[in-house]
């Protein structure tokens, strides 16, 4: 009954290994590196195999890891939000913890992939993918996030904006991994929207932004992360408005002269750069409309 | 655990309810593994990058692509596949009969995944609203139907399962 060997093999060869702690992963890169790729859900990394896009010589599972929570949780003195590396989308999607300390990220879990994707692929996986069409890293770097970085020489931690070097490439060494990505604790007066265009519902967005609105005295600070367009997700912020700048022209204005000077829109088979840069702006005024017109957050 | 390119280990695998000791290679596939090694053929296998949905099974009693998933990663697990749906005198699973009756399917080549994505969620469809019915079917492509007889049966099994009870 099996089939010929050669019919059932299309990912390259690759040494398995499944390490049981944390240690084990560090001793692990530290003497494999460059060779090596970590497996988190493996949905963005099985499907790179499948495709013969890279072929690592060796593969380390971390699924394997005793003792790691399944779910986000809060951590420290003041109420950090803590992702382990096998924390689930469907986890961080059903979670109570992210909906009251994080809402941006609940809504944003809505758009990533469909549900037999959620429910293997992990939130620190899709950090460390580094999509510059993902939700998740534009949300880590708009909240101002953290992830910690750790080897065999030790553990360090970064701004979540200084994880990312390129489209799917991060600035950490080759012995390195991300053991925890933080968020800090939301203002309760802040206010968000996420919005997106996409081919189909939950894909990968052609082009969308996340925004946050902040009360400060008696004008409204407004920032702003895009995704789908940019090699590297940035937090960019706007001039103080007034509430009525935000509803009138003011805005359009604003984020226009952004989009101009900061984003650099690309032609590719879904959109040209002409229609990115339409979507980015179109999106970014209606994120901000919305954000800044909802209810609060925690409210 | 270290496993080299070519070694074949034991993994013990729950499939539709029969525990199989399976000697796979790191990197076989599970929906490889299903086909080949278990002669499971109801699960299709269509892109193999988790876009197209044919492969869907049920692991752990959550919808995931089979394609994307190393065998060797789901020692223990429980796995439902198409083959578990129809009862074994063939009657269909009310699902299927609702696909069946709303011409949820053509050619049939993507209906093992859409049952299988569809399984955990269709009793509650029926109070869902179109558009997050819609939303959990989306990530299924289909070539043939045009996708509305799918929603369709889907939103309308839960009901043909009903009336089987009552009938009963
Ligand atoms: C059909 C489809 C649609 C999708 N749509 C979306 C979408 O709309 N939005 C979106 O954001 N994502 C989408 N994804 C991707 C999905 O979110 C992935 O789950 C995610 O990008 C990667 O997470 P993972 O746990 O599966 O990581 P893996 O695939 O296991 O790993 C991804 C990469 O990160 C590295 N890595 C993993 N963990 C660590 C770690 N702890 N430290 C350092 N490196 C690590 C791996 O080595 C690999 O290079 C989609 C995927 C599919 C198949
Ligand atoms: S074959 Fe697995 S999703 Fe297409
Ligand atoms: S029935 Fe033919 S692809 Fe769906």
């Amino acid at each position: 009954m099996p089939a010929p060997k050669d019919a059932i093999v299309k990912p390259p060869p690759f040494t398995y290994h499944r390490p049981a702690t944390r240690f084990e992963v560090d001793e692990l890169l530290g003497e494999y590196g460059a060779d090596a790729k970590l497996l988190a859900g493996g949905q963005s990394l099985v499907p790179m195999l499948n495709m013969r896009q890279m072929s690592p010589a060796h593969v380390i599972d971390l699924g394997g890891l005793v003792g790691e929570p399944s779910v986000p949780v809060w951590r420290g003195a003041e109420s950090t939000l803590w992702f382990g590396p096998l924390v689930r989308h469907v986890a961080v999607e059903k979670s109570r913890a992210v909906l009251e300390g994080a809402p941006l990220l609940s809504k944003a879990m809505d758009m990533v992939a469909h549900p037999p994707v959620r429910s293997r692929g992990t939130f620190v996986g899709a950090i460390a993918h580094a999509d510059p069409a993902s939700e998740l890293p534009a949300v880590l770097v708009l909240l101002g996030g953290q992830v910690r970085v750790r080897s065999h020489n030790g553990i360090r931690t970064l701004a979540g904006q200084e994880l990312y070097a390129g489209p799917f490439e991060l600035t950490i060494a080759a012995d390195e991994w991300i053991d925890e990505v933080r968020l800090p604790p939301g203002r309760r007066s802040d206010r968000f929207a996420i919005e997106e265009f996409t081919r189909r519902d939950a894909d990968f967005a052609v082009c969308g932004v996340a925004a946050t609105v902040r009360e400060v005295g008696d004008v409204l600070v407004t920032a702003l992360a895009f995704f789908g367009v940019g090699a590297t997700p940035r937090r960019f912020e706007l001039s103080a408005m007034s509430s009525d700048d935000i509803t009138g022209g003011q805005l359009d204005l604003a984020v226009r002269e952004l989009v101009a000077a900061r984003l650099e829109p690309h032609d590719d088979i879904h959109a040209t750069a002409a229609f990115r840069r339409h979507l980015a702006e179109r999106l970014a005024v209606r994120a901000v409309r919305r954000a800044a017109t909802s209810e609060r957050s925690t409210e | 655990m270290r496993v080299s390119p070519g070694e074949q280990v034991t993994v013990k695998l729950s499939v539709n309810g029969i525990v199989h000791d399976v000697a796979v290679e790191s990197r076989w596939l599970l929906s490889d593994v299903l086909r080949h090694q278990l002669g499971l053929t109801g699960t299709h296998v269509g892109c193999e990058n988790g876009a197209c949905g044919c492969c869907t099974v049920i692991v752990s009693g959550q919808p995931a692509r089979a394609c994307l998933l190393f065998a060797i990663q789901l020692e223990g697990a429980e796995i439902e596949t198409v083959e578990s749906l129809a009862a074994p005198d063939g009657e269909l699973h009310p699902l299927q009969e609702s696909f069946r009756r709303h011409h949820g399917l053509q050619c049939g080549f993507c209906t093992p995944g859409q049952l299988m994505n569809a399984k955990p969620l269709y009793r509650q469809a029926p109070e869902m609203p179109d558009c997050e019915l819609r939303s959990a079917l989306s990530g299924m492509i289909c070539r043939c139907t045009g996708y509305q007889g799918i929603v369709d049966a889907v939103r309308d099994a839960a009901r043909i399962e009903d009336e089987r009870e009552d009938a009963k």
